[in-house]
């Protein structure tokens, strides 16, 4: 039912439209590539809705050119939120010295994200600037529009090419952000054909040189349901630097509500 | 260890013995955490005749420690973060806090805070005039940024409205002072060993608090009440052995407060304003009853991926009133901050905030710098400098004119 709740909201929208202006010509005329492009983009996204809320733990190793690590663990938290970005909360324990920052994201289709900042010394809750979602995650290559909810909303599509990519059968779909201060120009996304779930991405910065490569691997199905990567490896191109995002501890439908995303819930966070 | 109300942990160790016990099953282990810091100070200017005491180099270590358990789902918890200084030279200095033993319990529309703790308000950068709770450190900075643990209970509640916090404050912190090796500090030693009291009840006067919250789309408004001890005293000339010094008394005051902050993109724009009722002193050092505003307001505005990198660089003007002018007991009164931060968003999160407090009555300015770098997973670095600068010798910032200084603190995590 959920489901049908969220794809029933565009449809609305789009009558919404066409009462007011009886005479007017669509907006913005589709090419077949862009259908295509968007009915697999609809598709993931409706494999996926359902989960209801999960917690994981993520551990990021970050390897410089001259090949030193260094390492970062967070858990997570996210409420789905049907017709909108999901709720999330994020609690840093590594680095020691930023052990306790917790952050609290609402993250919106097309409006920009609510966030905020709790600063554990000085018990100190900071709603801070959306604007930055080009910025590095933590001073790794993942930057916080990465790893942030993936709305349909947030991109335009065109769908490219089937290709085999290590033997997985895959749509080749590019999508274009919406959002103005994203640091990208387009990505290209593989998505599995057989599972609709992405392999890999690759990222065009500002200037439409490739920048970034994402592959996922590991891939886990929870609840019959929704796959989730065990780890998710970034490599940039340009500087030579990488991220290795691992994932664990995985839990759906842990009864979370609303009430644990909230500004008080976000001091408590531990 | 300063001030502690015995009887109030004792109430606390019943109650958390009690829950405990009932719900073995699902503690969660407690951890213990720790930070030692090695700081180094040094004053490139030599102190003044008067206070030849003071050195023009210091060391000192602090620690803190803390114990963290949760069970029943976390909906219960347990904080203990007990913090001790140790310094070269300022036996003031050498200090010890609890800066937290509070026990939290949350119900299923309203939490619980009872023990120890420590509370922030506000949203501006230069100062934190709606800020009361808890009582300044003040030894440790002299940006009063430090806050000793305050004991409190705190029941929270957060609905559509808002939320809505109440507090009942028994047991009043004094301010910490710089002693006479201290450095920097005011002209005279401040005596807290006979620090005076408006209230007949002194130390054991109970405050109370209120503060309403809420936030709706890009506006978050805060509106605040304070009635009890104000957390800062009056400085009143007195003696101790016929030498002259300092000695703080604390009033009682009421005040309420505003914070608001309305973010874009990229504009944080903020402001905190203050009313406040209290004694203050006259022209011939007698107590009278004083009404004042303050406020300060501002923006922050970021460039984000500076040069083509990834760093950010912000912007941060705010200006600061007191509507008592010269008689204001803070040092702004018609101030302006203006400030850089630079965040390079690197594996090391490295950081810098150049901050200039300029007063633009008497053209005074106050410049300070702070930089940290993480130099290793366990290991941080941070420098500080600050200066006063074309200080007039009329003006309350006369006694640290020569007390610019450079701190480097050495962090190791546990």
């Amino acid at each position: 039912m959920k489901i049908f709740t969220q794809l029933k909201q565009p449809l609305y929208s789009l009558l919404l439209i066409s009462t007011l202006l009886p005479f007017s010509t669509p907006i913005h005329a589709q090419t077949d590539a862009e259908a295509r492009g968007l009915e697999i983009a609809r598709e993931v996204d409706k494999r996926d809705t359902g989960f209801v809320d999960f917690t994981a733990s993520m551990k990021m190793e970050l390897k410089n050119q001259q090949g030193q690590t260094s390492v970062r663990e967070v858990r997570a938290q996210t409420l789905e939120v049907i017709g909108d970005g999901d709720k999330s909360l994020t609690i840093f324990d590594s680095p020691p010295d930023i052990r306790g920052t917790a952050s609290l994201t609402f993250s919106h289709a097309l409006q920009p994200d609510e966030q905020w900042l709790y600063l554990p010394a000085l018990k100190r809750v900071k709603r801070i600037s959306s604007k930055n979602k080009s910025g590095p995650f933590m001073g790794s290559e993942f930057a916080y529009e990465d790893i942030s909810s993936q709305e349909v909303e947030k991109y335009t599509y065109k769908y490219l090419r089937d290709e085999t990519l290590d033997g997985i059968d895959s749509f080749v779909v590019e999508r274009y952000p919406a959002y103005e201060h994203s640091g990208y120009t387009r990505q290209v996304v593989w998505i599995n054909k057989q599972e609709y779930r992405p392999e890999k991405i690759d990222f065009y910065d500002r200037k439409n040189t490739l920048l970034k490569t994402l592959n996922y691997s590991g891939y886990q199905q929870y609840l019959d349901k929704f796959w989730r990567p065990d780890v998710m490896h970034m490599v940039n191109h340009q500087t030579g630097k990488s991220t290795t995002l691992s994932w664990s501890d995985y839990q759906f439908k842990t009864g979370l509500t609303e009430r644990d995303f909230s500004r008080n819930s976000l001091k408590r966070a531990h | 260890m300063q001030t502690k109300p015995a009887s109030f942990l004792l109430a606390l160790f019943c109650a958390l013995s009690g829950s405990a016990s009932a719900a073995q099953d699902s503690w969660q282990d407690g951890e213990w955490t720790a930070e030692t810091t090695l700081q180094l100070r040094h004053f490139p200017h030599d102190p003044l005749p008067q206070n030849n005491l003071q050195h023009n180099n210091s060391a000192s270590l602090a620690m803190q420690l803390e114990y963290y358990a949760a069970w029943d789902n976390y909906d219960k918890s347990l904080t203990f973060t007990p913090f001790v200084r140790l310094d070269q030279h300022d036996e003031e200095r050498s200090h010890a806090d609890l800066r937290e033993f509070s026990y939290q319990q949350v119900f299923s529309s309203w939490e619980l805070r009872l023990g120890i703790s420590k509370v922030f308000w506000g949203v501006t950068e230069s100062q934190h005039l709606v800020d009361v709770i808890n009582q300044t450190d003040q030894v440790e900075n002299i940006d009063g940024e430090d806050k000793f643990g305050q004991p409190m209970i705190k029941a929270s509640m957060e609905r559509d409205w808002g939320i809505l916090d109440l507090f009942i404050l028994p047991g009043f912190r004094e301010r910490s002072f710089q002693g006479i090796e201290g450095r920097p500090r005011p002209l005279l030693v401040v005596d807290t060993d006979q620090a005076a009291y408006e209230s007949p009840d002194k130390q054991r006067h109970i405050d109370y608090a209120l503060r309403w919250f809420n936030y709706l789309g890009d506006i978050e408004i805060g509106l605040s009440y304070f009635n009890g001890t104000s957390r800062e005293p009056l400085l009143i000339p007195g003696s101790n052995n016929s030498s002259p010094v300092l000695i703080p008394y604390y009033p009682l005051m009421q005040q309420a407060g505003l914070d608001a902050q309305l973010t874009t993109a990229e504009w944080l724009w903020k402001l905190e304003l203050i009313a406040r009722d209290w004694q203050a002193l006259d022209n011939s050092a007698q107590l009278v009853d004083q009404r004042f505003v303050a406020l300060t307001g501002g923006f922050e505005y970021t460039f984000v991926g500076v040069a083509q990198s990834d760093a950010d660089l912000g912007l941060v003007a705010e200006y600061l009133y007191d509507d008592r002018n010269e008689e204001a007991t803070s040092f702004f009164q018609n101030d302006l901050l203006f400030g850089l931060r630079l965040a390079m968003n690197d594996a090391q999160s490295s950081e810098a905030l150049l901050g200039v407090i300029h007063d633009l009555d008497n053209q005074e300015f106050m410049l300070s710098l702070e930089a940290s770098r993480r130099f290793a997973h366990h290991w941080t670095a941070s420098l500080e400098i600050r200066s006063f600068n074309r200080v007039d010798n009329n003006s309350p910032l006369a006694a640290i004119a020569r007390d610019d200084f450079v701190q480097l603190d050495i962090t190791r995590y546990f």
